[in-house]
């Protein structure tokens, strides 16, 4: 069974209250789930566990049905963007140089999939189409680091700068 | 109300009302199409695809689940085009489907295999991604295995529809869909209250159960232990499902034989049991009346009701019953009262409930539930468990001759076997309490006005002046907009009897699994409950108090409904619980 962990909550009093409010002026809206998820997603910048049971209790739709829609549309965060933002190109380039064998190295060592932020919020794993720097293929970038011609060897050094 | 339209399926003309959906029609004309993800007034949303049938005039298959009816229409549900397109969507489904039928605990109740042989599969057709056990075993209660599972969301629906739970949903998209909790959490992180609702309308294995059988397999081989069993009201109602008799075939006196041909020290019956909890629940009423309130007394035989007020009603937990189920005062009785009677250790004694509910795995383990400093129930296996041990055993069931239960806890009136019906503990109570406020008996002892399977039951009675208001419900949601009405002044009663699956203890999580189709065209909450009132009309003792074995219980044991002792044995202490933590 697949499990995920989520980052701890830092949400503040400030955001709570907005989010609050918006839900006070909506609740009795047609399709309020979708649009309380965009608006939980605007306040905090993802989706927080905590931000969902709010809107849970508040409204009474389960959180196993905004759960649902949180995880249907590829819209949506589950994970804050981490202070370091890993991007693993997975363009045909860099694919072909094998990639591949990068992205797995990272999970393991992160012990996050990707789309998800390590639990201590420091690294967020994504992954993209071409980045244009297939000279350097196989590439990752780490906020505006770019690191080329990587093997999965490379991956813990490189993340030990950090 | 709406009008009649007239249609033809197979060239059978056949009349429903405008509003009927084509399987509805078909199903009225006596032609069964194959259902998945369907189940009548519960799961109408045409995933599954595999109920196609033509229409004629009309472009495409149509979904006769969901496709409504026309005056004239003209339907066909067998041809070849048909056929093959039913038989496709199989093999699409086995491609990605752990399909280990050998050792699946579902092989030959399965809804997906028995379709499949009947449209003669291949099973490699389009490949098999062989996916790996995908399982969730952390709740006391059930086992989800996710590669075994169709995507149908009958679970979801019963979890949601009929349960106000809402703990399962589908989640992600695409390749990556799958049946779980928010944030993936293990069901046991939930507010699930163990009802077992998602487990009976799965067509497949991918919701079974956890099977303890081995526990009790184990002890039967303990030569140190004395080893008791006993099953509740409503399992002598439907095990016979299980050995293929008509739904509604009482089977106690086969029961009691297999349960000794097993190999049980002894053979009780919990149904003397739920006379006792009539006795104590009826002077805990009487008391409360007395006290003036807290109103209403809500009874708490069924764990899973108890879970969901003290998650959802946490304000109405005050209200509920403090007598334990009957399945906990059989257990404490048999470590105390019966261990005396036998001079044994209570250590030495292990006791085996058979129950029509899930939720009684889960009871077992809650606080307060261990009278004489041991468990008062060491296993917990439900119908389905019991006729898998008595498979095992090479017992033929239905060649067996008639036996009755153990003395000592063998007795019971027909007041403790309607116990398995919604609203039977109402009229078991009723019985008795109309007896002593009146001091007369009852001018009729069948309290119709309580029972079937309506939503809410609501009923009022006179007692020499003394107006006792009382209401039945069955199944959560229901529970849920019962208990808002009493919460929002609109509802007033005494007493109220709740039980957490549709129909009670007769359609129990732990009942005999029975496939979508019987589901949809039979009410078995109404079939199944005949059982219990056949047999309790058919009796000469008919009320809890008038039980022998009771009168001699309070006699040398307890004293009194509602002594001391009686409180220290029967009774027990609920909490309250955050829905989200
Ligand atoms: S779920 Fe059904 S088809 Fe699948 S393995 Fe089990 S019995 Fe076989
Ligand atoms: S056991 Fe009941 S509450 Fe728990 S998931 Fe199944 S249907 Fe929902
Ligand atoms: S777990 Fe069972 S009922 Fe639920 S969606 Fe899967 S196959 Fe259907
Ligand atoms: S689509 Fe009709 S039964 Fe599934």
């Amino acid at each position: 069974m697949k499990t995920i962990q989520t980052v701890p909550f830092t949400g503040t009093k400030e955001q709570e209250q907005q989010l609050l409010a918006w839900l006070d002026d909506h609740a009795d809206e047609d399709g309020i789930a979708l649009q309380s998820l965009q608006m939980t997603q605007q306040i905090y910048g993802y989706i927080p566990k905590e931000a969902m049971i709010t809107i849970a209790t508040v409204t009474g739709i389960p959180l196993s049905e905004l759960y649902g829609i949180t995880t249907f549309y590829s819209q949506f965060r589950l994970f804050p963007i981490g202070e370091y933002k890993i991007s693993v190109c997975l363009g045909t380039a860099c694919y072909v140089k094998g990639t591949q064998a990068v992205l797995d190295k990272l999970i393991s060592t992160l012990g996050v999939e990707e789309g998800e932020t390590t639990p201590d919020g420091k690294f967020s794993l994504e992954t993209c189409r071409c980045i244009g720097a297939c000279g350097l293929a196989p590439v990752i970038t780490i906020n505006d680091d770019v690191y080329g011609r990587l093997t999965a060897n490379e991956v813990e050094r490189i993340l030990a700068n950090y | 109300m709406s009008e009649n339209v007239t249609l033809t399926i197979n060239g059978i003309s056949v009349t429903v009302p405008s509003d009927a959906t084509i399987i509805e029609a078909a199903f009225k004309a006596g032609v069964r199409i194959p259902t998945l993800c369907y189940l009548k007034d519960l799961n109408a949303i045409g995933a599954c695809r595999i109920c196609l049938v033509e229409v004629a005039g009309a472009r495409g298959f149509q979904a006769a689940c969901v496709a409504p009816v026309a005056d004239g229409m003209v339907v066909n549900t067998n041809t070849p085009a048909l056929r093959n397109s039913r038989k496709g969507t199989l093999e699409l489904i086995l491609s990605n489907h752990r399909s280990d039928c050998l050792s699946c605990p579902k092989n030959t109740e399965c809804e997906l295999q028995s379709l499949c042989y009947e449209y003669d599969v291949d099973m490699y057709k389009y490949g098999n991604t062989d996916p790996e056990p995908d399982i969730d075993d952390s709740a006391v209660h059930l086992i989800r295995d996710n590669s075994k599972c169709i995507l149908c969301r009958r679970c979801t629906a019963a979890c949601e529809k009929n349960q106000h739970v809402s703990v399962i949903g589908l989640s992600q998209r695409g390749y990556d869909t799958h049946i779980g909790s928010a944030f993936e959490m293990p069901l046991s992180e939930t507010s699930c209250v163990h009802c077992g609702q998602c487990i009976v309308v799965c067509p497949t294995g991918a919701l079974t159960e956890r099977d303890d059988t081995d526990k009790v397999w184990a002890a039967l081989d303990d030569p140190t232990k004395h080893v008791v069993i006993a099953p509740a009201p409503s399992v002598r109602a439907q095990l016979g499902e299980c050995f293929g008799m008509p739904i509604g075939t009482n089977v106690e006196g086969k029961l009691a034989a297999a349960l000794r041909r097993l190999g049980f020290d002894n053979v009780f019956d919990v149904d003397t049991a739920a006379d006792l909890t009539i006795l104590e629940e009826g002077t805990e009423l009487l008391h409360r009346v007395k006290e003036g309130g807290p109103f209403p007394l809500i009874t708490s035989c069924s764990p899973g009701w108890i879970k969901f007020c003290e998650y959802y009603f946490p304000e109405f937990v005050p209200n509920l019953s403090s007598c334990k189920s009957p399945q906990q005062m059989f257990g404490a009785l048999t470590k105390s009262y019966f261990a005396e009677k036998i001079e044994k250790d209570p250590k030495d004694i292990f006791v085996v409930s058979v129950m029509p509910c899930t939720a009684k795995k889960f009871e077992i383990t809650r606080d307060h539930q261990s009278a004489n400093g041991v468990p008062d129930i060491d296993v917990s296996i439900t119908t389905r468990e019991l006729a898998s041990m008595i498979k095992r055993a090479g017992i033929m069931f239905d060649k067996l001759e008639d036996e009755k239960f153990d003395d000592v806890f063998g007795i019971a009136s027909g007041a403790g076997h309607i116990f398995g019906a919604t609203g039977g503990v109402m009229e078991a109570a009723l019985r008795t309490v109309v007896e002593i406020v009146t001091e007369q008996k009852p001018e009729s002892l069948e309290f119709t006005d309580v029972r079937g399977v309506e939503a809410i039951k609501e009923a009022e009675y006179d007692l020499n002046g003394l107006v006792v208001k009382v209401a039945v419900t069955s199944g959560l949601e229901n529970a849920y907009k019962l208990l808002n009405m009493i919460k929002n002044g609109e509802k007033e009663y005494h007493f109220v009897e709740i039980m957490a699956c549709p129909g009670g203890c007769v359609n129990g999580g732990g009942q005999p699994t029975q496939s979508g189709f019987v589901r949809s065209t039979i009410d078995l909450r109404a079939e199944r409950a005949k059982a219990l009132y056949n047999e309790d009309i058919g009796m000469e003792l008919r009320t809890s108090h008038e039980n022998p074995t009771i009168k001699e219980l309070y006699e040398t044991y307890l004293e009194e409904p509602g002594s001391h002792r009686a409180h220290e044995l029967l009774h027990t202490e609920y909490m309250t619980r955050e829905i989200y933590k």
